[in-house]
């Protein structure tokens, strides 16, 4: 392994960072320095970063408490937004109900009985309006998890910015847009791949070119972790789709060292504690070097993996509930300690139902305690020099950089390519399923213990609460969605849908304006989504 | 003989890690499993469990909307004149379970279920139906 981190590039990064005056130290007095290490091994802040991106990490800037909500109609979701907000939250991210994430309206026959229920129902501009109102979206960050209508929410979002007197060069925040994933895991896809890319491309280079401070899309390991897959695989198959989307703006003529800077990645922080912490750093040392030496990129924000990190769902335990305040904690420790730009935790009610304003108030409280009461923040990556950790970190990252070598040759050198092949084979699901089956064996084998599910059970265990999502929401949805449909100007929509439809044929325009458009004129998600889908087709998954 | 089991999903729940787990778990035990893939309608669940002439009909639901969607299969099911059990996996509260036996569905396999009840209840349907 070759380490180009010395003290000497540290201190120089340090000594230019905001934290460079800083003191800090024990509760019991003892002073700390900002990073323990000898001289001439890595460094945070220095390539390949494995130590964290930052010289002096949170010294200099602690992560972003951004907490994920969304459920029922948007004056819902704006009302636990504010709460956030007042409990401390720092960002925001939205969470939407399964119609809006697979672009079918609230009044669509297929969206019974899941309208606001997994999160908040958006059909048009006016819901994103009501979804803000009152926050100051130059000021508060806010996160989009949404994948396939992605380009469509984007444009409402900006539009209704703008709108409302916010450029959209001042708007910041992370667009998930990652669709390679939700082939591989999470399977809220619509068009087929192909098309999809276009989209992703049209909305990097709308926010490469106008909007700096935006995030237009987060790599997302999570979801292909929560559906099973092993840390390692959870890396690769990340950074694969990761290397794909640079070759993806390559292509459109975009510079590495122009939009590299732009992406983020979203990662799992499950429950093996040493195995995750080792899982972040294998990842920077990863994409620091690839991106330096496969992709060539030269600027050192291109080769800094920026990450927000979410606890793991799967760990919570439907049994005695209240246990899953420690998992939770444990989890969002091991995702400070390896370095996360930003997190959420999650409720303990989540096992069963969406969080209630309590449930997630206690989740956020957590990171509170993590932040200020326990000094982790200290010392950068405080595990650095464990034989153990670094151990784990040298394994997951040769591990991992075998699966991608593996999966780039399936594209014959084109990660792109690798990645599409291994969609349409079924090789991530088959990967991923395989692990899953091998640790639910293990549980069921009694070889891994639950606590509460295969052992230490209780007799006596209550029935968790569970914050019923309001059916009237659904009514409500409808009865909006049919107002808006009476007031807007159905030749003005018909016209602008029609753009839609001529631009998402000529693959060389960029649909972004065009979508705007159609907000403006209160086109439903679901009618761009389907004349884009008579133009691009809809994807069927391969059959296993 | 051997239990012939249809493990369906309907609506829009993309989660299938646990029936993709199940559906192996289940075939490891010895029985016959048809799996529908994602995003079905009640009408094409009661069609395959026609045409596969399956034993029991298994449905995975993690998206909240059982109340709604469980009933409609049960209710295509019948319609097409399938008699066979119905059970369902998910996340399902202790609150909703007596509306979704209300309903007609034989059973409910909360989070956490060890296989070895799955199976006993599978097999208990399976005679008790038959007879």
């Amino acid at each position: 392994m070759e380490h180009h981190g010395e003290r000497t590039q540290w201190r120089e990064a340090y000594e230019r960072s905001s934290a460079a005056h800083s003191r800090a130290a024990t509760q019991s007095g003892l002073e700390v320095d900002p990073v323990y290490g000898v001289d001439n091994g890595e460094f945070p802040g220095v390539f390949p970063y494995t130590r964290g991106i930052h010289p002096a990490m949170y010294r200099s800037r602690l992560w972003t408490m951004r907490m994920f909500a969304g459920f029922g109609t948007a004056p819902q979701t704006n009302e636990r937004f504010r709460q956030i907000i007042d409990a401390g939250g720092t960002g925001l991210s939205t969470a939407y109900d399964m119609p809006t994430l697979l672009g079918i309206d609230s009044d669509d026959e297929r969206a019974l009985g899941e309208v606001g229920r997994c999160g908040v129902a958006i059909d048009t501009i006016d819901d994103v309006a009501d979804l803000y109102d009152g926050i100051d979206l130059g000021a508060v960050t806010t996160s989009m998890t949404i994948n396939a209508p992605a380009a469509v929410i984007f444009a409402m979002f900006v539009a209704n910015a703008e709108d409302h007197g916010v450029r959209r060069e001042a708007l910041g925040g992370t667009l998930q847009n990652d669709i390679l994933k939700e082939y591989q895991a999470q399977h809220e896809y619509v068009f087929p791949p192909r098309p999809s890319l276009r989209l992703v491309r049209d909305t990097m280079e709308f926010a490469t070119r106008d909007m700096p401070r935006w995030h237009p899309l987060s790599v997302s390991g999570y979801h292909i972790r929560e559906a099973g897959s092993t840390a390692a695989q959870e890396v690769a198959f990340t950074l694969a789709n990761g290397f794909a989307y640079v070759e993806l703006a390559r292509h459109a003529g975009l510079a590495t060292d122009q939009f590299a800077p732009q992406l983020s990645f979203f990662f799992n922080a499950h429950i093996d504690f040493f195995e995750e912490i080792a899982k972040y750093r294998s990842a920077r040392r990863l994409w620091a070097t690839w991106m330096r030496d496969v992709y060539g990129a030269l600027e050192e924000r291109s080769w800094q993996l920026r990450f927000h990190a979410q606890t793991a769902g799967v760990s919570l335990t439907a049994q005695q509930p209240d246990n899953n305040h420690a998992r939770t904690a444990i989890e969002a420790l091991a995702a400070v300690l390896g370095g996360a730009q930003s997190l959420h935790t999650n409720s303990f009610d989540e096992a069963w139902t969406l969080p209630s304003a309590d449930a997630a108030r206690v989740a956020l409280r957590t990171q509170q305690v993590i932040a200020y009461e326990t000094n982790v923040t200290h010392v950068a990556d405080p595990l650095g020099g464990s034989w153990y950790v670094e151990s784990l970190t040298d394994r997951l990252f040769d591990e991992a950089s075998g699966l991608l070598e593996e999966i780039r040759e399936m594209g014959q050198g084109s990660m792109l390519e690798g990645c599409l092949h291994a969609i349409e084979n079924g090789w991530f699901e088959g990967h991923i399923a395989d692990a899953a089956y091998a640790f639910e064996s293990a549980v069921q084998r009694g070889e891994q213990i639950i606590v509460g599910v295969n052992s230490f059970l209780d007799t006596d265990s209550a029935p968790t609460p569970v914050n019923q999502t309001d059916a009237a929401s659904e009514w409500s949805q409808r009865d909006r969605l049919s107002r808006v449909r009476r007031e807007r100007s159905a030749a003005e929509v018909r016209e602008r849908l029609e753009d839609v439809r001529r631009m998402a044929r000529d693959p060389n325009t960029n649909l972004v304006p065009a979508l705007m458009a159609a907000a403006r004129s209160h086109a439903t998600v679901g009618e761009m989504m389907s004349t884009m889908a008579e133009v691009f087709g809809r994807y069927r998954a391969p059959t296993r | 003989m051997t239990l012939r089991v249809l493990i369906a999903k309907v609506g829009l729940d993309g989660h299938d890690r646990g029936v993709n787990v199940i559906t192996r778990l289940l075939r490891d035990a010895g029985m016959e499993v048809i799996y529908t893939g994602l995003f079905q309608s009640p009408a094409s669940v009661a069609r395959s469990a026609v045409d596969e002439d399956v034993d029991v009909v298994g449905l995975s639901i993690l998206s909240g909307a059982h109340l709604t969607l469980v009933p409609l299969v049960v209710a295509a099911l019948r319609a097409e004149g399938c008699d066979a059990p119905v059970v369902v996996g998910g996340i399902v509260p202790d609150s909703d379970v007596a509306a979704l036996r209300a309903a007609g569905v034989a059973a409910v396999f909360g989070p956490g279920t060890a296989l070895t009840h799955i199976i006993e209840t599978l097999e208990e349907l399976h005679v008790a139906s038959t007879h």
